[in-house]
Order: C-alpha cells, then sequence, then structure tokens
C-alpha cells in the first residue's frame, strides 16, 4: 500500500502496523464490513415488505389467507432463529433447484432425493457447474439475504400487526362514516397512521438485525468473522511477511467495538427519528413533548 | 435395530454415555429424535444455570445502575451497554479466545476453554445485563405511592428493599423477564457454533440436526424436530413463569391481576 512496505522485515512499532493493517488480505476484511452493511441496506426494507405482507394477511377476511398470516409470525418465534439460518439455506436452494428441474428437464425420470442425495439434472443446477467464482459468491449472498428477509420479515410482521391494532378504532369508524371502501380505509387511514405506533418495535428490531448480522458466517458467506478468524490465527500469519501469534482475540476484540459503536450511533439516530415522528402526535410522548415546551 | 435400542445408546450421548460413533449411514427418524432430543441437555443445562445465576447478578446491576454514587452507577451502565450493544456471537469468539491466551499464561483458567464453562460464563454475563436492563426499567416505574407508604413505616435500607422494592419490581418485570429466559435458551444454540470446541462430537441439539442435514442433505427432517423440542422447552418455561407470575401477584383481585403476554419479539 505504502512506498515504505516493500520490506516489511525491516519496519518497527506504528510504520509496521500501518504496513500490515493494508496488505490484500485486510483489504478483504475492510470488503466484507461492507458487504455487512449492503446486507442490512437491502435486508431491512425487503424483511419490511414480507412483515407488512404478513401483517396484512394476518388481518385478512379470508381465513386460509388470515391462518398462513398467524402461522408466519407464530412459527419463527417459537423456535431458535439459528435453526431458522440454517434451514432455509438449504431448504431455498433445494427449492430453488427443484423448480428450475420440473421446467428444464420434465423427462427426467429418477427421483429427486436418491437415499441420502439430493439430484436434479445438470442444466438445473444453481448456480451451474460452469458459471465463474462471482457467481456462486452472489448466489449465497442472495440466499443469505432471502433467509435474513424471511427470519425478519416474521418479526416485522409481529410489530406491524401490534401497531396496525393500535391505531384509535375511533379513526377507522370515522372512514367508515365517510363512506370509504374497506381497502381505501386501510391505505388512506389505517397505514399513514401505525408507523409511530410500529417505529418503537421496528427500532428494536434494527438493533437486533444488527446484532444477528455476524450469524452470516453460518450461512457461509465470506464475512468480518471469517476474515477475524482467517488473519488472526497463527497458521497463514506465518507464510506472509507479516508473522505475529494468536491475535485472533484482538480481532474479536475490535469486531466487539465496531458493532458497540454501530449500535450506539443507530441508537441516537432512532431517538432524534422518534422525536420528530412524536411531534404533534395524539399520544402520551407526543403530549410530554408539548407539555415540556410550553 | 428397535426404536428401543436406539434410545439405550443415544440417548445420553450428549455428555458421553452410550454408543461413541454417531450413526453412519441409514439415518432412521428414531435416531434423529433421540440424538437432537440428547442434545437438548446441553440446551438446558445452559440455559438452566446462566438463568439462575444470572438473576442475582441481574438484581444487583439493576440496583447498581439505580444507585446515587457515581462508582456504582457507571460500571453498571458500562457493563449493561456492552453486553447489550454487541451480539452474543462475537462475544462467544472473543471469550473463548481470551480464554485461550489467559490459559497460557495461567493454568487456572484452562477449563474456561470448554464450552461447559466458558460459554456458561459468557451467558450468564449476557443473561444478566438483559435482565439488568429489564429490573433497571421496572425499578423506574415502581409507584411513588409503595415508596412512600415505606419510608411512612419508618423502613429504610434493607427491610424497605426486601419487603417493598424488589417485590414490586418483580411483579412489574416478570412478564419481560419471561421473554428473556425464553431467548436465552434460544441462545444457547449458538454455543456450539462459534469457538467452542465439541469434544468428541458431544454436541447441543442444533449441533445433532446439523449433523443429519448436513450428512442427509435433507433440512425437511432434523430441523422440524428441533423446533418440536424447542417449542416444548418454551411451553416448559411459559408454565413455569407463569406460575411464579401468579404467585407475585396473589394479593390482588382476579380481575386486576396481569394477564401473562406471551410476546417473545425479542433476539440477540
Amino acid at each position: 500500500m505504502f512506498s515504505y512496505c516493500t520490506d516489511p522485515d525491516t519496519l518497527e512499532g506504528l510504520t509496521w502496523l500501518s504496513c500490515y493493517l493494508t496488505t490484500g488480505k485486510h483489504m478483504g476484511m475492510y470488503v466484507s464490513v461492507v458487504v455487512v452493511l449492503v446486507l442490512l441496506a437491502i435486508t431491512a426494507p425487503v424483511a419490511l415488505m414480507f412483515g407488512f405482507a404478513g401483517a396484512t394477511a394476518a388481518r385478512s377476511r379470508i381465513a386460509p389467507l388470515r391462518w398462513l398470516g398467524k402461522g408466519y409470525t407464530a412459527i419463527v418465534r417459537g423456535v431458535p432463529d439459528i435453526a431458522f439460518f440454517l434451514f432455509f439455506v438449504i431448504a431455498l436452494d433445494q427449492a430453488f433447484e427443484w423448480l428450475r428441474h420440473q421446467v428444464k428437464c420434465p423427462d427426467w425420470d429418477q427421483p429427486v432425493r436418491q437415499g441420502n442425495d439430493f439430484v436434479v439434472c445438470a442444466e438445473a443446477k444453481l448456480p451451474l457447474s460452469t458459471s465463474a467464482q462471482w457467481v456462486h459468491e452472489t448466489y449465497g449472498f442472495f440466499l443469505a439475504v432471502l433467509t435474513f428477509a424471511i427470519v425478519f420479515g416474521a418479526f416485522a410482521s409481529n410489530v406491524l400487526f401490534g401497531a396496525m391494532r393500535a391505531v384509535p378504532r375511533a379513526q377507522l369508524e370515522t372512514a367508515e362514516a365517510y363512506g370509504m371502501t374497506r381497502r381505501q380505509t386501510f391505505w388512506r387511514v389505517l397505514v399513514p397512521q401505525m408507523w409511530v405506533y410500529a417505529l418503537p418495535g421496528l427500532s428494536n428490531l434494527w438493533m437486533v438485525l444488527i446484532k444477528a448480522t455476524p450469524l452470516l458466517f453460518l450461512l457461509g458467506v465470506e464475512d468480518i468473522v471469517y476474515w477475524a478468524r482467517e488473519l488472526g490465527g497463527t497458521k497463514n500469519a506465518r507464510f506472509t511477511e507479516y508473522p505475529h501469534g494468536d491475535w485472533r482475540m484482538y480481532y474479536f476484540g475490535a469486531l466487539l467495538v465496531f458493532y458497540l459503536a454501530f449500535t450506539k450511533v443507530s441508537e441516537v439516530v432512532l431517538d432524534k427519528v422518534m422525536k420528530r415522528l412524536t411531534h404533534g402526535q395524539a399520544t402520551a410522548g407526543g403530549e410530554a413533548q408539548r407539555r415540556a415546551n410550553a | 435395530m428397535s426404536c428401543w435400542i436406539t434410545i439405550q445408546d443415544y440417548a445420553l450421548r450428549s455428555i458421553g454415555i452410550g454408543e461413541r460413533l454417531l450413526p453412519r449411514e441409514d439415518y432412521t427418524l428414531c435416531q434423529q429424535f433421540t440424538l437432537i432430543g440428547s442434545g437438548m441437555i446441553w440446551n438446558i443445562y445452559f440455559g438452566a444455570l446462566a438463568l439462575i445465576a444470572g438473576f442475582f447478578f441481574a438484581t444487583a446491576l439493576a440496583v447498581g445502575k439505580n444507585s446515587q454514587s457515581r462508582w456504582l452507577r457507571k460500571p453498571a451502565e458500562w457493563f449493561i451497554f456492552v453486553f447489550r450493544g454487541s451480539p452474543l456471537f462475537i462475544q462467544f469468539f472473543f471469550a473463548y479466545f481470551l480464554f485461550l491466551s489467559l490459559k497460557q499464561a495461567v493454568p487456572f483458567f484452562s477449563p474456561f476453554t470448554s464450552a461447559w464453562l466458558g460459554a456458561l460464563v459468557v451467558l450468564f454475563f449476557n443473561t444478566a445485563a438483559y435482565s439488568g436492563e429489564i429490573f433497571y426499567g421496572a425499578l423506574l416505574s415502581i409507584p411513588k405511592g409503595d415508596t412512600e407508604a415505606a419510608d411512612a413505616y419508618g423502613m429504610s435500607g434493607w427491610s424497605r428493599f426486601k419487603r417493598v422494592v424488589f417485590p414490586t419490581m418483580m411483579r412489574l418485570a416478570w412478564p419481560a423477564y419471561t421473554n428473556e429466559a425464553i431467548f436465552l435458551f434460544h441462545a444457547t444454540t449458538l454455543v456450539f457454533f462459534s469457538g467452542f470446541p465439541v469434544l468428541r462430537q458431544r454436541g447441543d441439539a442444533l449441533y445433532y440436526a446439523s449433523y443429519f442435514a448436513d450428512k442427509t442433505f435433507n433440512p425437511f427432517v432434523p430441523y422440524p424436530i428441533l423446533a418440536m423440542y424447542f417449542i416444548i422447552l418454551t411451553l416448559i418455561i411459559v408454565g413455569l413463569f407463569g406460575l411464579i407470575n401468579k404467585r407475585l401477584n396473589r394479593h390482588l383481585p382476579q380481575e386486576a391481576r396481569a394477564k401473562m403476554r406471551f410476546r417473545p419479539n425479542i433476539i440477540r
């Protein structure tokens, strides 16, 4: 990286450290931090969409749809989330391959499950065995995002369902009195008003989502946990120009600090947002703000 | 091989009693049920011990965070912030490597590098921090009248805490604390995926479930079995905590008793 890094053996102290922290492998680690942020940026809105769909389904007048919505929220809450992470990654992969298998190879006559193997025809493999390395990595990341979205969608659905019920009944009755249909009441009255009730739950969920990102490691993505183990360990360091002892403790200490800072910043920002949203609302929080200013 | 023999061989496999080798092929449903159930012993061990020990520490943390003295308040605040603000997964990794380094300097720490003690310590601190925050919130919402009445009776210090503050704090915190307990048990599944080594394949329920999923390449059998065990465990916890909740609120009229609401929507 720096010009003085050409001969690491002569370096000492801070200059050594500055060279050490800018090696190619460390760049890989910094990229994986970006991967975590990208995951958060994609997962949060997708999970919110899943949650919105789940909450809407749970309120539906059609019984099977309602059961589906309620079941979605109930199952994910009773079971450890990592179990879902481990389950969905394989299950989704197999589901996609099976669907492609049905479409692309209709004349395949063997069963898909043969003993302990899951066999689909070569054209249905995902990603295709001929495709490049980055396609495999992107596909793995895509599966991870989908898994996160499904699990966190269930939590969001729980929050949004509660928020929809918290909107004062009188508001909906007024809408009905104006002759609005159910659909109009939903989109014009209920949805705009529910956010202030949903925000405390959603901000809690955001914190939980941040703290769940290290689980990417279990889904086979090369994330920060992977790099911290790789770079901190002695095994690889021995063969580089920067040999060192077992530093995994310091690497994970750094990750701990990174997450603490991240959650702290989120907390401060979300507090600000909450203050803005409650301003002028007919809730206890809004009333307290009014009194403080008066 | 009948199912009964399988149960005899594998029911206590996770603590090292019974058959040494795990089944290698022709996995039957019975084997999966038995081994995953056997792994639950670890989940219950970690959860129960951390919960019981954490309860006392959490009470101390809540009182400390509410204290007037800076020297008590600041450490309690920082402890809660560090353990609630960072992922449990990273805490496990960090603690494991910390104990590994400490072991080299002080031999006393060598048992801490195995899961039964090291992971238990992390879970203990973690649940103490989460429950400490719950208890602190409850401490803040104790009705003013209650403490004023205690003052009027001339109570102070320990007797005031024992007779008025602590029981009210428990009553207010109990529903949230139930959720914390449920999620602590769920969090125990992280232990063997986070650095702590699995000795001779004696793992927890999720370890065996993922073992079967890897070997059979069929996630649709072991994970639902695991889910079933955890739902049963959750129901038992809800039942037990409901009984304690009843006891805590026994002086209130039937109508006014706080209903236990099963709303676990916090994970770490």
